[in-house]
């Protein structure tokens, strides 16, 4: 990399979490609940980016790339329909291309309400080692596609597969992106340090992402569904002094499995019945956030 | 700092997937399929039968539980060659208990090396199906498109010349293809693949040699998977299991026949200390009277005749 790398990115100013002032969430709930389904299209035989390989093995890869169509084909459905049954809405980060290739998928989120963020064009495709420009063209192809496809302007922006440059937190609020859900340093949303502009940084929950529970920490099923119970639980019970952020992050091949999907309904039978629990969308978190805080953090 | 401008085209964005083997479906937007009997799930026990030789083959990839150590690894060799002596009598008898007919896929060097072992596998009315010619007979692109194609002829001839039958299935090592394997497959009057794990029902999968089929044998539900890579105990690979039976079977209410794959190493389900819960699992889907077991020749014929 050419330009100077930095030890400190400077996104944001330390603010300990004791003694914050108290972010109120809608009717007195204390914890603010959105669900992340990734949808997302993988290429089976992707253009290469030096910086990363898109699949561990050559292409194709065939059980990475069928893993992930289960999605598309078979799990998206079941996931979504579970979602909607217990009341949750989604806001999906989407491979935007998914639009041109599979938009039944697309149509079915938007008919659900679910609200749509960027998440790049494919997930095979990644931001490291673009230029301004091409990292300019990813965001314009991300708003314009998603736009002509549901009608909604994008707001926020998980990088394709986490993949960042130092440049994109500015493109994204010179754009006008409310949100990113890329930094996982709080529970709370944070406003980021950018040239222009005002960006959120809204909590995602990385640790708890399906992908994370199953093959970072290689829990069960049953292990997952209860681990979100108790990240859940804590969450709701402190955020009676501020309000917190939960997000479940999933990914559908991986929650929609025939032997995950059922223990995952707990989950949202436990969240909808709590009280506690504002469900809703990362947009409307963001809103309610700011009102409270106004343009500074 | 730029990437080559060629990173931001994409050729192959489109309505549709990005290859031709197969158009987009939705598994809940097709007609209902109706298994023989009617059961409503099938449960599909395959079980891989697989040779180590000592002297591991890296190209283009050494196999899952291949060999680790230095020269001579008697340890790993040995522990594999357990599940082929032992483990598989444990599971096949798991299966015969409950009268349960499986598919097992088989190293063609198994049936070179062990007569006896594939002679009482056929002769009790289990399905053989392809699994390369031994554990170094892994396929990736970069190998050469002839040594591919003699790779498949030599499983499937060998195969054939011991149990008189000729495969119909076939099931690469670690699922793992090149681009020109499904041709190779299809050209070879191979009937079903089972590598790719997109879906929950047998689909059609077109090559420039023909269709062939795939059924899908979901990797994320094996013993290698749940209890050796995610290290899982099998009393939670049961219930992960009976978890995923109950979902499908509910599915079946509206949806129509579902599948449940269930695929079995030896020398990984077939110790002492696991197999008695797997039994269990067995025998309680066998009491279930909509539940069948089935091997995949059979998933195949009856999903072909409903296309």
């Amino acid at each position: 990399m050419s330009e100077a790398q930095k030890s400190d990115p400077g996104l944001y100013d330390y603010l300990p979490y004791r003694g914050r002032p108290k972010i109120e969430w809608p009717e007195g709930k204390t914890c603010a609940v959105w669900i992340a389904p990734n949808l997302e299209f993988y290429e089976l035989d992707p253009a290469v980016n030096p910086h990363r390989k898109s699949w561990p093995k050559p292409h194709p890869d065939v059980v990475g790339y069928s893993h992930r169509d289960h999605a598309n084909r078979v799990s998206h459905w079941r996931m979504a329909e579970m979602m909607t049954k217990h009341g949750f809405p989604g806001s999906v980060s989407l491979s935007v291309a998914l639009c041109d290739h599979i938009p039944e998928v697309v149509e079915d989120a938007n008919q659900r309400g679910w609200e749509f963020f960027s998440h790049g064009i494919y997930n095979t495709r990644y931001s490291y080692g673009m230029d301004e420009v091409q990292e300019r063209a990813i965001i314009e192809d991300s708003i314009a596609t998603v736009e002509r496809t549901t009608g909604q302007r994008i707001r926020g922006w998980l990088a394709p597969a986490l993949t960042h440059t130092p440049r994109t937190l500015d493109l994204l609020a010179e754009y006008g992106m409310d949100y990113t859900c890329d930094l996982y340093h709080d529970d709370q949303p944070t406003d980021v340090k950018v040239k222009s502009g005002q960006l959120t940084a809204i909590p995602y929950s990385l640790e708890v992402n399906d992908h994370y529970g199953f093959f970072v920490y290689n829990m069960s099923p049953r292990e997952y569904a209860d681990t979100l119970i108790r990240q859940y639980d804590r969450l709701a019970e402190e955020g009676g002094q501020s309000g917190t952020v939960m997000c479940i992050p999933l990914h559908s091949y991986l929650i929609g499995q025939p032997h995950r999907i059922g223990p995952f309904e707990a989950v949202l039978e436990h969240i909808a019945a709590d009280g506690r629990a504002w469900i809703t969308k990362a947009g409307d978190i963001v809103d309610a956030f700011r009102k409270q805080t106004g343009g500074a953090s | 700092m730029s990437l080559d401008p060629s990173y931001l085209e994409y050729p192959r964005r489109g309505r549709g997937m990005d290859h031709e083997h197969y158009p987009y479906s939705s598994l809940f937007d097709r007609n209902p399929v109706e298994w023989p009997d009617g059961k409503k799930l099938m449960i599909w026990p395959v079980i891989s039968l697989e040779y180590f030789p000592m002297v591991p083959n890296d190209d283009p990839f050494r196999a899952p539980g291949h060999m680790q150590t230095a020269y001579p690894d008697y340890r790993h060799y040995t522990a594999r060659e357990y599940g082929t002596r032992i483990g598989i009598y444990r599971l096949l008898g798991a299966f015969e208990k409950v009268g349960a007919k499986v598919s097992v896929a088989t190293n063609s060097l198994i049936a070179e090396r062990y007569p006896q072992l594939v002679e009482d596998i056929v002769s009790a009315g289990h399905e053989i199906i392809a699994h390369s010619t031994d554990m170094n007979g892994t396929i990736a692109s970069g190998m050469a498109e002839s040594d591919e194609k003699a790779l498949i002829e030599g499983s499937l001839a060998s195969l054939q010349k011991a149990t008189g039958i000729r495969p119909r299935g076939w099931l690469s090592i670690a699922r793992s293809q090149s681009f020109n394997t499904a041709k190779l497959l299809a050209d070879a009057g191979v009937e079903y693949m089972c590598d790719w794990a997109n879906d929950e029902l047998p689909y059609k999968f077109q090559t420039d040699a023909g269709a062939i089929t795939n059924i899908p044998l979901n990797h994320e539900l094996s013993d290698r998977q749940i209890i050796n890579v995610q290290q899982h105990s099998v009393d939670s690979y049961a219930q992960q299991m009976r978890d995923a039976a109950d979902w499908l079977l509910a599915e079946t209410e509206q949806y129509g026949g579902r599948m449940l794959p269930m695929h079995l190493t030896p020398y990984i389900m077939g110790l002492p200390y696991r197999i008695s819960s797997f039994e269990e699992l067995v025998a309680d889907f066998a009491k279930r009277k909509d539940i069948a077991f089935a091997r995949g020749e059979k998933i195949l014929d009856s999903w072909k005749a409903q296309q």
